[in-house]
């Protein structure tokens, strides 16, 4: 166990961005609901998930909808109360905590701001270890844990129980809520007992993210190169350094779909990078070659602080470094890959780690 | 004839120019900008009428870019004390209103928040039925405590009904109080809108007091000319809505100079590098507009979500400081700045400045050359070089293609940079490149611009933006702009994820000349 301060919190917000790998929305506004949260009712425990009992119920928290509505309708903090009371009845058992689904973009804050108002603690784990844009992209969902019982909720107090056959029900029905809402809700969903968490979560992932944060937050008090101090706390690889020459953006189907191009600087001149997103970074290639696939994290990092640039943050002339990080072990099951590789996202492309395609292409990517 | 006089406040410097009706500079002076800054401004206005022989009732425009609301701001001091009320609940109130504000500013306005319910969701919809009688008990809480009120409502920029209700009341309650609303100044994103409308109501007295001032200086000069004032974009503001919209104000300053050099060298699209005594600042010029920064900005340590010229700025200008080590040559970030006129070695002071480097080199002729004669060609050429490759990264870094484009040189120490530089197809010097700034606030434009959330599948993405694009010239109008010259200027449309009809937020700037 230990305590998250406010330092903490500033630190997460900006790891997680890396980890949002351009999407999963700012965390800014996540942030200073965690601060406002911290500073009224105190900080924040941190629980590793082997100090978890095997029954307690675990119950993590997301937001869920527009990043976009976010940020104009801030949340009031307390809309996921209501929820834990009536899954605290459904299903007989107190909340023991809460957690992540997802550590990347503003959804690493959301149950950091609840576990401060409650009094909960939070467990170093998420789902994801990173960012993705449909519900049942998570580790849980790759051992079988359902996604409900789980609950909507809204500012105004409406709130919904849902119970579906599968996550892909879930997703859709939940998606449909949202926007009746008001497009953006919080949710109580993924409830697990403490075995469950231990056996699906991926652990550690709030440390991580604090890592990130401060090793970009330190280079920059003691004028260090930064990028390398990510890619080491990562263990990723450098793809490419260049400049943003075109971005090309629209939605389709409820998500933000484009692609952006990189023109080479240094050691990378005369070639053009490619990124396709779908609100998250999902393939990076040049002219000849593939260097990245989802479900491994593509990243823009700013070429002199480091800080991460979201795709919708990305503008003609941002100079950025593109960094792959290999991602969590689970995502490259069969499964996993069936669930958030590049086929599932509609590229004809197998998923290789990205390790062993640097290895193959046999250049850019120092570690 | 119709003249115009222009004037532009700096951090060093206040200049002044004069053009005739067909635009051409016929006096122009440059001053030092005093401490109570006006004072710079009626010598500056004295000196550069002085030149000229013309009737100062021929006199017709006069028009000012100031930093009296940012050094207001950024000084904590003359604010106005406000009431700052949110219209949002049950939403929003995880986040207080002026969170993250440092809390001197925060006393310094008197730290009055109030939040009540009311408020819309993206697509129009109420959140709650807005709370009258909430707003009349706050207007009486903070009567006689405040001058100057802000209201903010959830998704003002897609329904402004509360917000105009809202004011009602206050004045209902209140009286004739200055009110800022949310929905004309910022734009989506709920924190920095309601930040840059307390920062607004915060400043609406400094801003009535210059306006004052400066229509005094006129008339005690004999010019009875209408009055503009320039803002963040480029274009002018009439004084009555510079005093609603103060914080409008607060970047005109590389504005103008940007909008002065596309002007001067008759450019539309390239890049202007504007050096100063201390730095030099890189911008790009688009359409003949600035391109902005998508990047959230912050004033007096306050965010906000307006729009700037993207602008990077590097310690390089006529007075920076040359140094030689074993690594070569350094030039900056340190700069003798305005006193360069006795500090530099071709003035007869021993600190050796950029300004001297390329005296002695024979590339400029500034001061007394003779007194730079004694120094070292080879170190010299080392620090030459180092202007330039500063100077080239610098524009590589703004560029967005890797052709070569046009480069404009203006502002007073533009002296010290080269006629070729990697990167430019061409660079241009133009005439009065000195004063650049002061004629980029007397020829700028008037605008309207609306920014909202449109649904592409109701109206189509064509529908929708000609929709957008009339709304902005129908603001463009209301602003004094000759319909006849309106041109859109600027379109910027981004999808939102994760919302169904295909919301789109689209904005949409349009300008004209000036209704003669």
């Amino acid at each position: 166990m230990r305590i998250l301060d406010i330092q903490a919190i500033e630190d997460i917000a900006i790891g997680a961005a890396v980890m949002g790998t351009g999407g999963g929305g700012d965390p800014y506004v996540g942030k200073l609901m965690a601060i406002q949260a911290i500073e009224e009712f105190g900080p924040i425990k941190l629980l590793d998930a082997d100090e978890i009992p095997e029954d307690a119920l675990v119950v993590p928290t997301a937001m869920m909808g527009a990043p976009t509505v976010l940020v104009e309708k801030v949340p009031n903090g307390e809309e996921v109360i209501g929820s834990f009371d009536a899954l605290k009845e459904y299903l007989g058992k107190k909340v023991f905590a809460t957690m992540p689904i997802e550590a990347g973009g503003v959804n690493s804050m959301i149950p950091l701001a609840l576990a401060a108002r409650l009094g909960l603690p939070v467990i170093d784990s998420d789902g994801m270890g990173r960012a993705f844009p449909e519900l049942q992209m998570v580790t849980f969902h790759l051992h079988n844990v359902s996604a409900t019982p789980m609950m909507l909720s809204d500012e105004k107090g409406n709130s919904l129980l849902l119970n579906t056959i599968n996550n892909v029900w879930t997703e859709r029905l939940a998606r449909n809520a949202t926007v009746e809402m008001g497009g953006s809700v919080m949710l109580a969903i993924y409830p697990m007992s403490g075995r469950q968490v231990k056996e699906s979560g991926i652990h550690g992932i709030i440390t991580l993210t604090e890592k990130i944060g401060r090793a970009i937050r330190e280079a920059k008090e003691h004028h260090q190169e930064p990028i390398s101090t990510v890619l080491s706390v990562v263990g990723g690889f450098e793809l490419f350094r260049g400049k943003v020459v075109s971005i090309s953006r629209k939605t389709d189907g409820g998500f933000v779909r484009g692609e952006s191009k990189f023109e080479g600087v240094e050691q990378y001149k005369g070639h053009t990078l490619t990124l396709n997103f779908q609100n998250e970074n999902l393939v990076a290639q040049t002219e000849t070659e593939i260097l990245a696939t989802a479900p491994d994290l593509i990243a823009v990092l700013d070429q002199e602080t480091a800080l991460p640039i979201t795709t919708e943050g990305l503008r003609y002339g941002a100079r950025g470094v593109v960094i792959g990080i290999p991602c969590n072990d689970q995502w490259r099951t069969a499964k996993g890959i069936a669930t958030a590789g590049p086929r599932y996202f509609g590229y004809d492309l197998d998923y290789i780690p990205v390790e062993e395609r640097i290895k193959r292409n046999g250049k850019g990517g120092r570690e | 004839m119709a003249y115009r006089i222009g004037i532009d406040v700096g951090g060093t410097n206040t200049d002044a120019v004069v053009l005739d009706d067909q635009l051409r500079p016929i006096a122009k002076i440059k001053t030092p900008t005093t401490e109570d800054v006006t004072t710079g401004i009626d010598r500056a206005m004295a000196e550069v009428l002085s030149q000229i022989t013309i009737k100062r009732s021929e006199i017709k425009y006069a028009m000012l870019g100031t930093t009296h609301a940012t050094n207001a701001i950024v000084e904590r001091k003359r604010l106005n004390q406000v009431a700052a009320i949110r219209i949002g609940l049950p939403a929003t109130s995880a986040i207080k209103p002026l969170t993250g504000w440092p809390q001197d500013l925060k006393q310094a306005i008197g730290n009055m928040q109030f939040l009540v319910h009311g408020g819309f969701e993206f697509d129009g919809r109420e959140i709650a039925p807005l709370d009258e009688e909430a707003l009349r008990s706050i207007a009486r809480e903070v009567k006689g405590k405040t001058n100057s009120v802000a209201i903010t409502s959830v998704f003002a920029p897609v329904s402004n009904a509360h917000e105009l209700r809202a004011a009602e009341i206050m004045r209902e309650e209140l009286g004739d109080i200055p009110i800022s609303l949310s929905h004309e100044i910022g734009s989506i994103g709920l924190l920095e809108r309601e930040n840059a409308t307390v920062l607004n109501a915060a400043l609406v007295d400094v801003a009535k007091i210059t306006a004052q001032s400066f229509v005094d200086a006129l008339k005690r000069e004999g010019v009875s000319a209408n009055v503009y004032f320039g803002q963040n974009d480029g274009t002018l503001m009439s004084v009555d809505y510079a005093i609603r919209y103060p914080i409008l104000t607060v970047a005109c300053g590389p504005t103008n100079s940007i909008r002065g050099a596309s002007y001067l060298a008759k450019n539309q699209n390239a890049l202007v590098v504007d050096v100063g005594g201390t730095t030099t600042d890189v911008g790009v010029l688009v359409n003949g507009f600035p391109r902005e920064s998508s990047i959230a900005v912050e004033i007096g340590g306050v965010r906000t979500n307006f729009r700037m010229p993207d602008l990077i700025s590097i310690g390089l200008g006529g007075g920076s400081l040359v140094r030689f080590t074993d690594k070569g040559a350094t030039v900056g970030p340190d700069s003798v700045g305005y006193q360069i006129t006795q500090k530099a070695r071709v003035f007869g002071g021993d600190i050796l400045t950029a300004t001297d480097v390329v005296t002695a080199l024979g590339k400029a002729n500034i001061g007394d050359p003779q007194k730079v004669q004694d120094l070292d060609q080879e170190q010299l050429n080392s620090a030459y070089e180092k202007i330039m490759t500063m100077t080239e990264d610098v524009i590589d870094k703004m560029k967005t293609s890797a052709d070569p484009i046009p480069v404009i040189f203006v502002g007073g120490g533009s002296v010290i940079l080269p006629d070729e530089l990697q990167g430019a197809s061409h660079i241009l010097r133009p005439e009065h490149y000195e004063v650049a700034n002061a004629i980029g606030s007397a020829i700028a434009q008037v605008s309207g611009q609306i920014e909202r959330v449109f649904s592409i599948d109701e109206l189509g993405r064509e529908g929708a933006i000609a929709l957008a694009k009339e709304m902005a010239i129908q603001e463009a109008t209301k602003a004094g702009a000759d319909p006849k010259t309106i041109e859109i200027v600027e379109i910027d449309d981004v999808p939102l994820a994760y919302l169904p009809g295909n919301a789109t937020k689209i904005r949409v700037k349009a300008a004209g000349n000036l209704m003669l």
